[in-house]
């Protein structure tokens, strides 16, 4: 079997503007392989390049050992699509949206229906309902069953829960590790640092560029700053103390805590005591904790600037 | 006065009952978030808080004025952002602020002031004559937030503010919200991110048009022994 997708030196410019530069990674069979960034980062530029809807201004790419300039053509039969922004047709009910899409790649709904049918399912309820009336996570199962409806070998999922509420979003990821257990590749890209841990390896992009290519249990770990999770019962004025600290690297809100790095780690810790001690904070709480996913991007997006 | 005050306060569709019967208050300088499912009414309900939508029946008042028979007042007096709408791309920084100072009526001179203030609080001043569509997207929300807060609203509703920012900008723009609540300006904000449910005072959570649990993060998250937000979403969302 060939490489689901292998991506060599990929670069892309806008003008002046540098979507994409220097890309290079490997996305292997059976693997849930993440794209993560924030908007502008080049995520979608790179999946429209992958999909051969554009084209790069330098360096080389193949899908499933096929390239996508040569072979543009038979890429486009053996890939699922669902782009970032939803592209089925609204005034079509969702049946119709599901028979044009399977006309289109000459087959059927019924011929793989099995591969679909535990989302399509979830939908069913709704299938005369035209598809621009859906809600925004039934919007977005819809269109993972359109991409899907042609068996293909390589799956694009371009933010599929960009704006989808919590609980559409886990179900979406549920039926992504599903997906994956059948073999097919899968590479999605989201804004949402924590669906990162849902993949098998992701691509951290910012600014055209990877940060990190990696497992994401193996980029926390190689996080080796001590940190500490901070809480006081006012947490605004919390923030401003720990900022106007001299020793502070970096503390950022997460959640109901701060995420605190000190300029020379425990060293520091003696020294931020005695700093908070007059300034009174109710309530206040700190113990050292392991760096997650999202402290570790902003780190690297740090690194990066300088 | 509470800055929002609603009573039983309901919209139907037809025989779709969008918002069901709400009942809530939000406190002055609070900032208050308010979740739930995509469908879960949120929008509507938010659609007729800013006197956008009347109500079918029910009572609300916002910033002081009743959202049935003082809808334009409400409008005077809020301040509102979301992700989809908030500035003119082919209008320069500068004319985005001037142009919304105009729409809330500050006079010429209190628009230069304001201008002024806000570009340096923003650290934009060489922006200043740059297209808005030239400007990131971090850039543009924080912008935008600024610009909906110009004429000292008491109230300033944020729809989905922060969608696709990058971690650190995310961080910031809640700077800019922290600040502004200290300053007295009550935040009423919906999310996706369940971490910045956190960072709210208090919380409300809508399941099919009813608010089915409102308090502090902390309470919440005991009330349901969850560990994050995020569970407590889940477990009322699903309805298990």
């Amino acid at each position: 079997m060939e490489t689901p997708i292998v991506v060599q030196d990929v670069h892309k410019s806008f003008g002046k503007v540098k979507a994409l530069h220097d890309i290079s990674f490997t996305v292997n069979e059976g693997e849930l392989f993440g794209l993560i960034g924030p908007d502008g980062a080049g995520k979608s530029t790179l999946f429209r390049i992958l999909t051969t809807l554009l084209l790069a201004d330098k360096g080389q790419a193949a899908v499933n050992g096929l390239d996508v300039v040569k072979n543009y053509k038979a890429i486009r039969k053996i890939v699922g699509y669902m782009p970032g922004r939803f592209s089925l047709y609204q005034d079509l009910t969702v049946q119709e949206n599901l028979d044009f899409f399977a006309t289109i790649f000459n087959t059927t709904v019924a011929a793989n229906y099995e591969l679909i049918e535990e989302i399509y399912v979830q939908i069913a309820p709704f299938k005369d309902r035209p598809a621009g009336k859906l809600s925004g996570g039934m919007k977005q199962k819809l269109a993972l069953c359109c991409a899907l409806v042609h068996k293909p070998v390589v799956l694009f999922l371009d933010e599929p829960t960009t704006g989808v509420d919590p609980v559409s979003r886990k179900e979406f990821w549920e039926m992504l590790q599903r997906l994956r257990k059948k073999g097919i590749a899968i590479l999605v890209s989201t804004p949402y640092m924590d669906e990162a841990m849902l993949c098998d390896r992701v691509a951290l992009i910012q600014n055209g560029s990877l940060l990190e290519i990696d497992t994401p249990q193996h980029i926390i770990s190689q996080y080796n700053k001590p940190m500490w999770a901070v809480r006081a019962k006012r947490m605004y004025p919390l923030i401003q103390d720990l900022r106007s600290f001299p020793e502070t690297e970096s503390c950022y809100a997460f959640g109901e805590y701060l995420h605190l790095t000190l300029k020379h780690g425990e060293a520091g810790l003696e020294k931020l005591q005695a700093y908070l001690q007059p300034k009174g904070h109710e309530e206040f709480s700190i113990h050292p904790i392991q760096a997650g996913i999202e402290d570790c991007f902003m780190e690297l997006m740090k690194s990066e600037k300088v | 006065m509470h800055p929002i005050v609603t009573k039983e306060l309901t919209k139907k569709f037809g025989a779709f009952i969008a918002t069901n019967a709400i009942t809530f208050e939000v406190k002055e300088g609070e900032i208050f978030g308010f979740l739930g499912a995509n469908g879960a009414g949120k929008t509507t309900a938010m659609r007729m808080l800013c006197g956008l939508l009347r109500p079918s029946s029910g009572e609300a008042k916002v910033a002081g004025f009743d959202v049935y028979t003082q809808a334009d007042k409400v409008k005077q007096n809020i301040g509102y952002m979301s992700q989809r709408f908030s500035l003119y791309e082919d209008l320069k920084v500068k004319e985005n602020i001037r142009f919304y100072g105009g729409i809330y009526g500050l006079s010429n001179s209190a628009i230069k002031e304001k201008t002024k203030q806000l570009l340096q609080k923003l650290q934009m001043e060489a922006e200043a004559e740059q297209l808005v569509s030239a400007l990131p997207l971090g850039w543009k929300q924080k912008l935008a937030f600024s610009v909906a807060i110009l004429h000292d609203p008491s109230i300033v509703f944020l729809d989905e503010p922060t969608g696709g920012v990058d971690p650190v900008t995310r961080r910031q723009f809640w700077d800019l919200i922290y600040e502004a609540a200290g300053r007295g300006v009550t935040v009423f904000v919906t999310t996706h991110y369940m971490d910045e449910a956190e960072y709210c005072d208090r919380i409300s959570i809508m399941v099919d048009g009813r608010i089915q649990a409102l308090d502090t993060p902390r309470q919440l998250k005991a009330q349901f022994q969850a560990d994050s937000m995020d569970d407590v979403f889940l477990k009322l969302a699903r309805g298990k």
